[in-house]
C-alpha cells in the first residue's frame, strides 16, 4: 500500500490536513454561516437573513473604515518596502564577509521572535506628551509646545506597523538577492552601467519575487490587524479588524462574522492579484 | 579588497539607524524598568531601583502573571513539538507530488495570510456552538498551530528543495531500509533546520496574541495578561514585565542559535558519522 505515492503523501500530510480542516476550514465555514444568523442581546439565533450585510453596506462607517484600512496598508507597504529593500541590498551586496552577513541578518530578524505587544508598549516613553521625542525637540528649540500627534494618532499607528513588519520585507528580499548571480552584475558594469543603472535594471527586476512575498506578508498583516491600531491610537482610530473586535466584545457575533467575511474576501482578492506575479513554490 | 565607495558609508549609516529603530524602544523600556519607586512611565529617572521587578514577584500584586507565564511556556512547548513533527511529516509528503498536493499547498498559504482575528472568532464560535469548553490547551493550541505550521512547512520545503538525494540513494544501495534511511541519513542532515522550526514554533506561540484572544478561555496566556495590564496599570511595573519577557525570549533564541552552532561545529569536527548508525 505504501508503494502508492498518492496514499503515502496523504498519510504523511494527514496530521497537517486534519489541523487545517479543524482550525482553518471549519472556522471559516462557521463564520460564513453565522454571518447569516440573527443576534439578540444575549444570544445568536440560526436563521438565513441578509440583514447583517445590509447593515454593513448601508452604513457610511463601513466605507470609512475600509478606506482607513487600505490607507494604513498602502503607507506601511511603501515605507517597509523602501526600508526593507535598502537594508537587504546593503546586507546582500555591501557585506562581503559571510559571517558578518549572517550576524547582521540575525540582528535584523531577532525582534521577530519577541513579543509584538511589548514592542508596541516600548514606544510610549518615546512618543508621549512628556516623552523623549518631545523633550528632545523642545530642548533643541524646534518646537515650543509638545507635539500632540506623536502618540495616539495615525502617525504612531503607522510607525508601529513599520517597526513591527519591516523585517517581513527584509527577509524575503535578502533571500532573493543572495541568489542573484554575481556575474550578471559584473556584466552590467563591464557594459558601462552605472551603480544606479545596475540597481534599477538588473537587481530590482531580479528581486521582484522577494518583494512580492514581502508585500503579501505586510499587506495581510496590516489589513488583518486590530490590536496595533487599537493600542497605538488609544482607541481613537479604526480599521476593519477593530470593527470586528468591537462587535465581538458586544457579543454581536453575526455582525462580526459578516464584516469578517468581507475582510476575508478583500484580503483574498489582494493575495490573488499578487500571486499572479510570483510562484511561491519556486521561490522556496 | 576593493575600495569602499561612498554609498557603502551612506548605507552603513542607514543600517545603523535601522538597528537603532528596531532595538531603541526595547532598550529604553529596559532602562526605565529600573525607575526609582517615585518615577513614572517616562524620563527623567527618579533614581534607580529594583522596585518594579520586586512588585512583579510579590504575590498577585498585578494579576496572575506567573500563572499566565507557566501556561504560555507549556503551550509554547506543546506547539513547538507539534509544529516540528507535523512540519517534518508534511515536508516529506511534499517531496513527491500527490493528488491534491497543490490544494493543500494553497491551504498552507491561506493559513498564513488569513487575518488572525478570523481564526480566533471562528474557533471560538465552533467551540461555543458545540458546547465545548474553550481552553488554552485545546482551542488556543489549535488556533496557534494555524500560525506556526505554515512557517515550519515553508522552512521544510526550502530544506528539502536543497536536499541532495544522492545521500539517500547511497544509503539505499548499501541496503538501508526506508526507515533506516530516514532515521540515520535524512534526519541527521536536516537536524539544524528542525531546531529552526522549533524556534519558530515556540516563540511564535509564546508571543501570539490575536489567535489566542477568543480561544484561551478563562485562563490567560502571558501576552493576553500583558495586554490586559496596558489598560489598567500605569506604573513602570509593566516595563519591568516587558523587560523580563524580552530577556526570556532572547534567552530562548540564544539557546536555539547556540544549539545550531554547536551542531555545526560537531559536524565539522567529526565529519561523517559513517558506521555509527548500525
Amino acid at each position: 500500500m505504501l508503494k502508492n505515492r498518492h496514499i503515502q503523501g496523504w498519510l504523511q500530510a494527514s496530521p497537517l490536513t486534519l489541523i487545517l480542516i479543524g482550525f482553518l476550514i471549519l472556522p471559516i465555514i462557521t463564520i460564513v454561516v453565522v454571518s447569516f444568523w440573527q443576534a439578540t442581546e444575549f444570544s445568536i439565533i440560526p436563521a438565513f437573513t441578509l440583514e447583517n450585510y445590509e447593515f454593513l453596506f448601508g452604513s457610511p462607517v463601513t466605507y470609512k473604515v475600509f478606506f482607513a484600512t487600505f490607507k494604513y496598508a498602502a503607507i506601511t507597504w511603501a515605507l517597509t518596502l523602501a526600508i526593507g529593500f535598502t537594508v537587504a541590498y546593503y546586507l546582500a551586496f555591501h557585506i562581503k564577509n559571510q559571517t558578518t552577513q549572517i550576524a547582521l541578518f540575525l540582528l535584523c530578524t531577532i525582534p521577530f521572535w519577541t513579543s509584538n505587544i511589548i514592542r508596541m508598549i516600548s514606544w510610549i516613553p518615546f512618543l508621549g506628551r512628556n516623552g523623549i521625542a518631545n523633550s528632545m525637540l523642545q530642548s533643541w528649540g524646534v518646537i515650543d509646545q509638545p507635539l500632540e500627534w506623536l502618540l495616539y494618532s495615525d502617525f504612531s499607528v503607522i510607525l508601529a506597523f513599520v517597526h513591527l513588519y519591516t523585517l517581513f520585507m527584509v527577509v524575503p528580499i535578502f533571500n532573493t538577492m543572495t541568489r542573484i548571480d554575481h556575474s550578471l552584475i559584473e556584466a552590467a558594469r563591464d557594459n558601462g552601467a552605472s551603480g544606479f543603472q545596475t540597481l534599477t535594471h538588473v537587481i530590482l527586476p531580479l528581486t521582484k519575487p522577494g518583494i512580492m512575498i514581502g508585500t503579501i506578508f505586510v499587506l495581510t498583516l496590516v489589513m488583518g490587524d486590530f490590536i496595533t491600531v487599537r493600542f497605538m491610537s488609544g482607541s481613537q482610530k479604526a480599521n476593519v479588524g477593530r470593527l470586528i473586535s468591537n462587535d465581538i466584545s458586544l457579543l454581536q457575533y453575526p455582525s462580526a462574522a459578516a464584516t469578517a467575511v468581507i475582510l476575508l474576501i478583500t484580503v483574498l482578492i489582494v493575495i490573488g492579484i499578487l500571486l499572479r506575479f510570483v510562484d511561491i513554490r519556486k521561490e522556496l | 579588497m576593493e575600495k569602499k565607495s561612498k554609498s557603502f558609508y551612506v548605507l552603513t549609516a542607514f543600517f545603523g539607524l535601522f538597528i537603532l529603530f528596531l532595538y531603541g524602544p526595547t532598550l529604553t523600556i529596559g532602562i526605565l524598568s529600573f525607575q526609582g519607586p517615585g518615577g513614572g512611565l517616562t524620563f527623567p529617572m527618579q533614581g534607580t531601583s529594583l522596585n518594579w521587578f520586586r512588585e512583579l514577584f510579590q504575590e498577585q500584586a498585578v494579576g496572575d502573571i506567573w500563572g499566565s507565564f507557566r501556561r504560555s511556556f507549556a503551550l509554547g512547548l506543546m506547539v513547538m513539538v507539534t509544529t516540528v513533527v507535523v512540519s517534518v511529516m508534511g515536508g516529506f509528503a511534499f517531496r513527491k507530488r500527490f493528488a491534491g498536493s497543490g490544494i493543500l499547498f494553497y491551504l498552507i498559504i491561506a493559513s498564513l495570510v488569513i487575518p488572525s482575528i478570523l481564526i480566533s472568532l471562528g474557533v471560538g464560535l465552533i467551540f461555543n456552538q458545540f458546547g465545548l469548553k474553550i481552553h488554552w490547551a485545546t482551542s488556543g493550541f489549535g488556533s496557534q498551530l494555524t500560525w506556526t505550521l505554515p512557517f515550519g512547512l515553508l522552512i521544510m520545503f526550502a530544506v528539502f528543495n536543497r536536499f541532495d538525494k544522492s545521500f539517500e540513494e547511497a544509503a539505499r544501495d548499501q541496503g538501508a531500509s526506508p526507515w533506516q534511511t530516514v532515521r540515520y541519513v535524512v534526519l541527521p542532515i536536516i537536524a539544524p533546520s528542525l531546531i529552526g522550526v522549533g524556534l519558530f514554533g515556540f516563540t511564535l506561540s509564546y508571543d501570539e496574541f490575536a489567535r489566542t484572544l477568543l480561544t484561551a478561555g478563562s485562563y490567560n496566556t502571558l501576552p493576553l495578561e500583558i495586554f490586559g495590564m496596558t489598560t489598567n496599570v500605569t506604573t513602570p511595573v509593566i516595563y519591568a514585565l516587558g523587560t523580563m519577557t524580552t530577556l526570556f525570549s532572547l534567552l530562548i533564541i540564544g539557546a536555539f542559535l547556540l544549539t545550531v552552532w554547536i551542531l555545526g561545529k560537531r559536524r565539522a569536527r567529526f565529519g561523517s558519522d559513517a558506521g555509527k548508525g548500525v
